[in-house]
C-alpha cells in the first residue's frame, strides 16, 4: 500500500492568483521531520485553514512562513520573491498569536500602534489608521486600557487590530480562538469571517477544530504526521475525501474495509455491483447518507442491507442509530428524528454515496 | 538561539571581571615571593604549612564554626516561625513586622551592629561570642525567613487538610507533613546561613569580645601587613564556601523546581 | 484551619525578637542620638546638636557626596556589567544558561573579606597588577592610583554588587514571555527596537531592584574604604566607625547612624513605589 502522494492535486479557488507559494518545504527538529515536502499555495484573498491533530505540523508550517523559524530545505515565495531568507521584520506577514501576545506595559492604542510607530508612521496618519482598526474590531471604547483590563474575547480583537492595521499581504492566525469558550468562539468566528471578506486580506488560519475549518475557510488544507493529506474546498472535501483519515477526520463516516471480485463490492454484509478491477477496496459513507428502507424495495443505484438497532441517541432534529449488521460489523446511521426503534430494519443508501477513498 | 559575538565577548569579559581576583589570589598563596609582582615563580607550599601551624586562626576558626552553628540553630528555629506567621496568620502590623524581618538583608551591616550594640550597653552586656552570634541571628533571620516562606509557597494546602481530615491533629500534621515537605528548604537554608555567617564581618565588628571569629582574626592581620599566608587561608575559605554554595543551589533547585531565580 | 493557639505560637516569638533586636535597638540609636559627650563622657542631655552639626559641617557634607558619588559610581557600573551579562544569559547562552547562571551565582556568596583582599593585593605599588604592566613594558614605575583612592572603593564594590545587580535582572528577563518577543519582530520591530521598546521596559522592576541594592549598600560600606580606600576613599559610615571608636563621640555617631538609617528606608521606598508603577501584571 503506498503513501498518500507528497502533494496532492490542488486548485486555487477560481479567477485568482497565488500570493503565497511554499516549494517542497521540510523542517527537522534534531531528528524528527516535522513537515515533510509541503508544497501549497495561497490565492490573495483567500481564507484557507490549515486543519490537523496536535503534532501534524500545522503550527510548525505558519511559524516558517512568519519568519519564526528556519526551513531544514525548500522555499517560501510571496508575490514573486523569496520570503523565506527575510527576518520576520521584513516581511509582509502578520500573527495573530494563540495567547495574544499582548504588550502587558501598552495600552490597548499603544499596542495597536505599535507596528505603525515602529516604521516611523507620521502622527497625522497614525492616529487616523489607529481608530479605523479599533473600529473594525469594535474596540474604539477600549482604546485605553491596559491588556491586563481586558477580557479573553477583546484581547483577541486587539491582537488583531494591532496585526491587521500594517495592511499585511498575509495574515497568519495560530488557533485564536481555542482560548475561548464555545458561545465567544462561535460569535467571534462570524465576526472573523465578515472581517476577512470586508477587507479581502488573505487570512492562514490554523486550527484543530474540523467544524470550524469547514465553517471559516474558502479551502481546507488537512495535515498528516507533517505531510499534506487533501487541499480542497469544504464541500469538496466533505463529499469528495481521498483518504480514509480525511474521511474519518472530517465529519462522521464509516469506512467500509472490503474487496472487489468479478465487479461485485463485498464489505462485510454490505453488497453491490462495481465495475472496476479485483482487489481490496476501502468506502467511505457518510451516516446520513443511509436511510431505513420503507418498502422494502432497493432502486437499481441503492444497496440495500439488514441490521439490528443496538444503541439510539436522540439528538433533537435527528437521530444517530448504531446498527448491527452480523459477524461484528456495526454501522452509524442518522436519520431524521423517528421516535424510538428496536429490533432489526432494511436500511439502504444510494451506491453514489459510498466513496471509494485510499488509505 | 540568536547569536551575537560581540555580546558574548563582553560576557566573557563580564565574567573574567568576576574571577580573576579570585584566582590570581589563590594561584599567589603558591607563590614562594609573596603577594605581588609578576609573574609568580617559585611553587611552594610553604604558606599553607604556616598557616596549619598558626594556632590562633584555628582558634578563631572554631570560634566562627560555634557562632556559625549555633546562628543556623537560631535563625532556622525564628525564621520557621516568621515563615508559619506570615504564610498563615494575620494580625494588625504584620506588614510592618514583615518589612523589619526583612530589612537587616538591605541594611548596610554598620546600623545592624551598632544598633545592637547600643542595645547591649543598655542591657548591661558584655560583648562576646554570644553577642555576636545575636547579631548574627539578627541579620540572619531574614534569609531562613525567606527560603522557608517560598518553601511554605509551594507546599500544597491540600497535603495538611487531607491529613487533618485523616485525624491527625495540627501538631502531628505539622511534624508529619509539613515539616518533611520543608527539609530540602530547611537544609539549603542552613547552609547557606552557615556560609554567610563564617563569612559575616560588618555586624561582627562591632559586637566583638575578646574572642575573635575568623573574618576578624585575618583583618586583625591585614591591619599588620599582607602576608601570602592570608591568601592561603582565604584560598580555603574559597574552595570551602564554593563547595557549600554548589550543595545549596542544587538542593534549592530540586526544594522549589526550575523557575526559582530570585534573590533568595 | 489554623487555631488561636497555633496561630498565637508562631507568631509571637518572631513579634517578640523583631521587637527586642531590630526596633528597640533602633529605638536606642535614635536615644542615643539626641545626647551628647562632654570631657569624654556621654551625658543624657537631650539637645539637636548633633544633627545641626551633620547640616551644617562642611567635612561631613562634604564626605556624604563623595560616599554618594562612590554609591551611584558602583551602582552605574554594576549595572553596565550586570545588564549585559543578564541579557547574554536570557536570550543567547541556550544551553549553557543554567551552568553560567550558576558561575554567576557562587561569587556571590563567598565572602566579602577574601574578595576585597584579593583587589587589595592586585592593585597595590607591588601588587600584580603593576607587576604585570611593568612586567609588559607598558609601564616603567608603578601606578599609584590603583591602590587607596576612590578608584579602588568603586572597583573592589563593583566587583561585589555585580553578580547582585545580575540576579533580579535576570530574573526579569527570563519572565518575559517568548511570545511578546516574537510579536515585536512580527510587527516589524528588530533586535534594537525590540530591546527598547519591549525588553527594557518590562524588566524595569528588577532593575531597579538590583541597583537599590547596590546603591543602598554601597552607601553604608565601611570595610572596603578600610581595605582599598586610603585617606582618600573615606566613606561616610567610616566617619561613624570612628565615632564609635578613637574618636569617642557615640551621639554624633548614632545621628550619622539615623541619617543613613532614614535615607536607606527613604531609598527603600521610592524604589518600591517605582516597581509598583512598572510592574505590569
Amino acid at each position: 500500500m503506498s503513501a498518500s502522494p507528497a502533494n496532492p492535486r490542488q486548485e486555487l479557488p477560481a479567477g485568482s492568483a497565488a500570493l503565497l507559494e511554499v516549494r517542497a518545504l521540510a523542517k527537522r527538529f534534531g531528528a524528527v521531520e516535522v513537515l515533510k515536502d509541503i508544497s501549497l499555495n495561497i490565492a490573495s484573498g483567500e481564507f484557507l485553514t490549515l486543519l490537523g491533530e496536535s503534532g501534524s505540523g500545522k503550527t510548525t508550517l505558519l511559524r516558517l512562513i512568519a519568519g519564526f523559524d528556519e526551513p531544514s530545505s525548500g522555499e517560501i515565495w510571496m508575490s514573486g520573491e523569496r520570503l523565506d531568507l527575510l527576518p520576520p521584520y521584513k516581511r509582509r506577514v502578520n500573527t495573530v498569536f494563540q495567547n495574544y501576545a499582548l504588550f502587558p506595559h501598552l495600552s490597548a492604542r499603544d499596542n495597536v500602534a505599535y507596528g505603525l510607530r515602529v516604521k516611523k508612521v507620521p502622527a497625522n496618519e497614525l492616529s487616523g489608521r489607529i481608530g479605523d482598526a479599533l473600529r473594525m474590531v469594535k474596540m474604539q471604547d477600549f482604546a485605553g486600557y491596559r491588556p491586563s483590563k481586558l477580557s479573553g474575547g477583546q484581547q483577541q480583537r486587539i491582537a488583531l487590530a494591532r496585526a491587521l492595521v500594517n495592511r499585511p499581504q498575509l495574515l497568519l492566525l495560530d488557533e485564536p480562538l481555542s482560548a475561548l469558550d464555545a458561545n465567544l468562539r462561535k460569535q467571534m468566528q462570524s465576526e472573523l469571517k465578515s472581517l476577512q471578506r470586508e477587507i479581502g486580506v488573505a487570512f492562514l488560519f490554523v486550527t484543530h477544530d474540523q467544524e470550524e475549518a469547514m465553517a471559516l475557510s474558502d479551502r481546507i488544507a488537512l495535515l498528516r504526521d507533517g505531510a499534506l493529506e487533501q487541499v480542497a474546498a469544504p464541500r469538496e472535501i466533505y463529499a469528495q475525501p481521498a483518504t480514509a483519515y480525511t474521511a474519518e477526520f472530517i465529519g462522521q463516516t464509516n469506512l467500509l474495509r472490503g474487496e472487489i471480485r468479478g465487479g461485485i463490492v463485498t464489505c462485510g454484509a454490505l453488497r453491490w455491483p462495481l465495475d472496476q478491477a479485483d482487489g481490496p477496496v476501502i468506502f467511505s459513507l457518510r451516516p446520513e447518507a443511509i436511510r431505513i428502507c420503507a418498502d422494502g424495495k432497493p432502486q437499481t443505484s441503492e444497496a440495500k442491507f439488514r441490521a439490528s438497532v443496538r444503541q439510539q441517541f436522540y439528538g433533537g432534529s435527528s437521530e444517530l442509530l448504531e446498527v448491527d449488521c452480523g459477524s461484528a460489523q456495526t454501522l452509524r446511521v442518522r436519520i431524521p428524528a423517528h421516535g424510538p426503534l428496536t429490533g432489526e430494519h432494511d436500511f439502504v443508501f444510494s451506491l453514489c454515496d459510498a466513496i471509494r477513498v485510499r488509505e | 538561539m540568536r547569536r551575537s559575538p560581540l555580546l558574548a565577548l563582553y560576557a566573557a569579559f563580564v565574567f573574567a571581571f568576576i574571577y580573576l581576583p579570585i584566582v590570581v589570589l589563590v594561584l599567589y598563596s603558591f607563590n614562594r615571593d609573596g603577594v605581588g609582582g609578576f609573574p609568580p615563580r617559585h611553587f611552594t607550599l610553604r604558606w599553607y604549612t604556616e598557616l596549619f601551624a598558626d594556632s590562633a586562626i584555628w582558634d578563631s576558626l572554631l570560634n566562627s564554626l560555634m557562632v556559625a552553628g549555633a546562628s543556623v540553630a537560631l535563625s532556622l528555629a525564628l525564621g520557621l516561625l516568621a515563615a508559619l506567621a506570615l504564610d498563615r496568620t494575620d494580625f494588625p502590623g504584620k506588614t510592618l513586622f514583615r518589612r523589619l524581618v526583612l530589612l537587616p538583608l538591605i541594611l548596610p551591616g554598620i546600623i545592624t551592629g551598632l544598633s545592637l550594640l547600643m542595645f547591649a550597653v543598655f542591657a548591661g552586656v558584655q560583648l562576646s561570642l554570644i553577642t555576636v552570634l545575636l547579631g548574627h541571628a539578627t541579620a540572619l533571620v531574614s534569609v531562613a525567613t525567606t527560603e522557608l516562606f517560598a518553601g511554605l509557597q509551594k507546599l500544597d494546602r491540600v497535603q495538611e487538610e487531607a491529613s487533618l481530615d485523616l485525624g491527625a491533629t495540627p501538631w502531628q500534621t505539622f511534624w508529619r507533613v509539613t515539616l518533611p515537605n520543608l527539609r530540602l528548604s530547611l537544609i539549603a537554608a542552613g547552609l547557606l546561613i552557615f556560609t554567610l555567617s563564617t563569612d559575616e564581618i560588618a555586624v561582627t565588628f562591632f559586637l566583638i569580645g575578646r574572642d575573635n571569629t575568623l573574618p576578624l582574626e585575618i583583618w586583625a592581620r591585614l591591619r599588620r601587613g599582607i602576608t601570602p599566608e592570608i591568601n592561603a587561608i582565604s584560598a580555603l575559605i574559597l574552595v570551602v564556601s564554593v563547595g557549600l554554595i554548589v550543595i545549596w543551589y542544587h538542593l534549592r533547585a530540586r526544594s522549589l523546581g526550575s523557575g526559582s531565580q530570585e534573590l533568595l | 484551619m489554623y487555631s488561636r493557639a497555633y496561630k498565637s505560637l508562631v507568631s509571637i516569638p518572631p513579634i517578640a525578637w523583631v521587637g527586642a533586636f531590630l526596633l528597640l535597638p533602633y529605638a536606642l540609636m535614635f536615644v542615643h542620638s539626641l545626647w551628647a559627650v562632654r570631657e569624654g563622657v556621654i551625658v543624657h542631655q537631650w539637645n539637636w546638636e548633633n544633627y545641626k552639626t551633620l547640616f551644617t559641617n562642611a567635612l561631613y557634607a562634604e564626605v556624604l557626596l563623595r560616599t554618594m558619588r562612590i554609591a551611584a559610581s558602583v551602582t552605574l557600573c554594576s549595572i553596565l556589567l550586570g545588564y549585559p551579562l543578564a541579557y547574554y544569559l536570557a536570550f543567547h547562552a541556550g544551553a549553557r544558561k543554567e551552568l553560567l547562571y550558576q558561575l554567576v551565582i557562587v561569587p556571590l556568596w563567598v565572602s566579602y573579606l577574601v574578595r576585597g583582599y584579593a583587589w587589595k593585593t592586585i592593585l597595590g605599588s607591588d601588587g600584580v597588577l603593576n607587576g604585570f604592566l611593568q612586567y609588559l613594558h607598558l609601564t616603567h614605575e608603578p601606578v599609584g592610583f590603583f591602590l587607596y583612592s576612590p578608584f579602588a572603593v568603586v572597583l573592589m564594590l563593583t566587583h561585589i554588587y555585580t553578580p547582585f545587580v545580575f540576579l533580579p535582572i535576570y530574573a526579569a528577563l527570563e519572565h518575559i514571555p517568548r511570545p511578546l518577543l516574537e510579536a515585536s519582530e512580527d510587527l516589524g520591530a528588530g533586535s534594537v527596537q525590540t530591546f527598547w521598546r519591549v525588553i527594557l521596559p518590562l524588566s524595569m522592576p528588577g532593575l531597579l531592584a538590583g541597583a537599590t541594592f547596590a546603591f543602598v549598600l554601597s552607601l553604608g560600606d565601611f570595610l572596603a574604604p578600610l581595605l582599598v580606600g586610603g585617606p582618600s576613599g573615606t566613606m561616610i559610615a567610616n566617619v561613624v566607625q570612628s565615632l564609635f571608636g578613637a574618636a569617642f563621640d557615640w551621639p554624633l555617631g548614632a545621628a550619622i547612624s539615623v541619617g543613613i538609617l532614614v535615607i536607606t528606608i527613604s531609598l527603600l521606598f521610592l524604589s518600591e513605589l517605582l516597581e509598583k508603577r512598572w510592574a505590569f501584571k
